[in-house]
């Protein structure tokens, strides 16, 4: 880096793309199928800017005004309301908590009829792993609204819309899980005369359980994420307030409201991330 | 025969040394069945606190949740009373609006995907260890990246639609916001895992930060980022039919307002239309993203 620049030799470019042609010049083809993918890619860009009608006016406009309202945000204040955030933040937190566990606990019995090397039938397999992705594929916001329909506004509702949405993906993992699992332990097991239930508890549990215990810590976190946007339909938590505090533009108690919410993520992760080093010793 | 209970060693070794053995043995099962037992009663307590703070009773449980049967059986019903799959065309009667609305949501996914990934890779080499020294920067790229994926994309979509008026636009853009977030940190990983040996090699011809990225980290990162970014096109396209219950564009819109207004067979269509797309796009992403690790790693 520091040598003077003019003792470098000049590299003799013509040389080494006769002696590399491969790499100083891709072919033709190979150039255009480049130029022809991003081209291919930006199109959907253009035609979203045509279609939804958006103008640099209205891009300037609004960005302006979102400027405004972040030099509103401070400083965060909760006025009067901190204990009511407060609970309905515990409310989320329990939200969170109550749907995971419930998820986890459904689901594996459910990955052992979709896991190969547990369930024989194939029939069997597809359908309850189709209702996997099925599940999966809506989101829980939809679910929330859904068990709204069913049981009503509030918690209860959001409870019932993580357990079924992560019911769907912890199937899902847990089924991966289950089927990469080492055959070696259930043939020792099937060796000394051991059954299908035992076989089940000494040889798939031990080898799946760290990997579940991770993964239900994992979702925990994400989920009090989730939950703290399903009060936004009316689910519980603490989304409702924030919802009414944005719609009043209220922005000095929603800045106040979101830090809570980031220090509240923060905590659980580190609790979580604690938890499963200490459950699978990592 | 009448030892069957006892373990194979004891055939082996003489009682006063196996004695020892298996006390030892019972104790260690009573102390793993004793830590069972209190990680149990842990979770019982937690469960009837957060049940307590949810404000759900078993009681509430069991008389709400025989209504979800009910509530499947109206989705299944059209307005006549007729089964849902035996008209399709009354069941989609809307289906050329639903369409238009899921183009229009997909095309939000997609938009705010390609716009989010194109910075979070720009982006991603200042936030890596190995590529940028300096560490001021460096810790404001990675706590941006916190923020943007640690507030909900929801909440931005809210905010943005107050700042730039409802339609798809604040859609794009909360998902841009929580794609760079999400890509940026997956990103960052990867590349802090590459090999450094072309990275010096370059650093060796006196190459600048530019020509770093490109010609040294990129090659090597660039199988990963594609694939972390088509999985992330399925869940932008998941997240984006939501985006329409704040006033975000898509298809969110028309959903809750058939769910709010109790028209069942419409909820049943769209919910339809929408498990259908995810499906499709799932099994098209995977494809790409199996066929894309096969092309670049041989």
């Amino acid at each position: 880096m520091n040598a003077p620049q003019e003792s470098w030799p000049k590299p003799d470019v013509k040389a080494l793309t006769q002696a590399y042609p491969n790499i100083m010049r891709p072919s033709l083809g190979r150039r255009l199928t480049t130029l022809g993918l991003c081209i291919a890619s930006l199109l959907p860009l253009i035609l979203a800017w045509q279609m939804f009608g958006i103008s640099w006016a209205q891009l300037v406009h609004g960005t302006s005004q979102l400027g405004q309202f972040v030099v509103l945000m401070f400083p965060p204040t909760p006025e009067r309301f901190f204990w009511l955030f407060l609970h309905a933040l515990g409310e989320t937190v329990a939200i969170a908590f109550l749907g995971t566990v419930g998820a986890a606990v459904l689901a594996v019995p459910f990955s052992l009829l979709a896991a190969r090397n547990v369930m024989p039938f194939t029939l069997v397999r597809v359908v309850v792993k189709r209702s996997f992705d099925t599940i999966r594929s809506v989101d829980t916001l939809i679910w929330a609204l859904i068990w709204i329909g069913v049981v009503g506004l509030g918690p209860f509702a959001g409870v019932l819309a993580i357990m079924t949405s992560d019911f769907g993906a912890f199937g899902k993992l847990f089924t991966e899980t289950l089927e990469t699992a080492d055959t070696k332990p259930v043939e020792g097991i099937a060796s000394t005369g051991g059954g299908a239930l035992a076989s089940l508890r000494f040889a798939l549990l031990p080898q799946i359980m760290p990997v579940i215990v991770g993964q239900i810590l994992y979702f925990f976190e994400s989920n009090t994420r989730s939950a703290t946007i399903i009060g936004v339909v009316g689910a519980g938590g603490i989304g409702l307030h924030l919802y009414e505090e944005i719609r009043t533009l209220e922005w000095q108690i929603v800045c106040f409201i979101v830090i809570m919410i980031l220090i509240t993520v923060a905590i659980i992760d580190q609790i979580s991330t604690r938890l499963r080093r200490a459950f699978i010793g990592i | 025969m009448a030892d069957s209970t006892r373990p194979l060693t004891s055939q082996l070794l003489p009682d006063e040394q196996l004695a020892p053995l298996l006390a030892s043995y019972a104790r260690s099962l009573r102390k793993s069945r004793l830590d069972f037992m209190g990680f149990l009663a842990a979770m019982v307590v937690l469960i009837f606190l957060a049940a307590w703070m949810a404000e759900i009773s078993p009681v509430l449980f069991f008389t709400k949740l025989g209504g979800f049967t009910s509530y499947f059986a109206r989705l299944a019903h059209l307005d006549n009373g007729a089964l849902v799959w035996s008209d399709p065309v009354e069941w989609f009667w809307g289906w050329k609006r639903w369409l238009r609305l899921l183009g229009e949501t997909i095309l939000i996914g997609y938009t705010g995907t390609f716009i989010g990934a194109t910075v979070a890779v720009v982006m991603s080499f200042s936030g890596a260890t190995n590529l940028n020294k300096n560490s001021v920067t460096r810790s404001i790229v990675k706590r941006f990246f916190e923020f943007c994926r640690t507030v909900p994309d929801l909440v931005f979509a809210l905010v943005f639609v107050v700042a730039y008026g409802v339609g798809p636009l604040p859609g794009i853009l909360a998902i841009i916001i929580h794609t760079i977030g999400a890509l940026g940190k997956q990103f960052t990983e990867l590349v802090e895992n590459i090999d450094m040996g072309p990275v010096e090699g370059l650093e060796a011809t006196g190459a600048g930060r530019v020509a770093i990225a490109r010609f040294g980290a990129l090659p090597q990162v660039l199988p990963g980022y594609l694939s972390y970014t088509l999985l992330r096109f399925e869940i932008n396209v998941r997240s984006a039919t939501i985006m329409g219950f704040v006033g975000a564009g898509g298809i969110g819109d028309e959903l809750m307002l058939s769910i709010r207004r109790f028209y069942y067979a419409d909820i049943s269509a769209i919910l339809v239309i929408i498990i259908v797309t995810v499906y499709i796009i799932d099994i098209l992403t995977s494809r790409l993203r199996y066929s894309l690790q096969g092309s670049l790693s041989s």
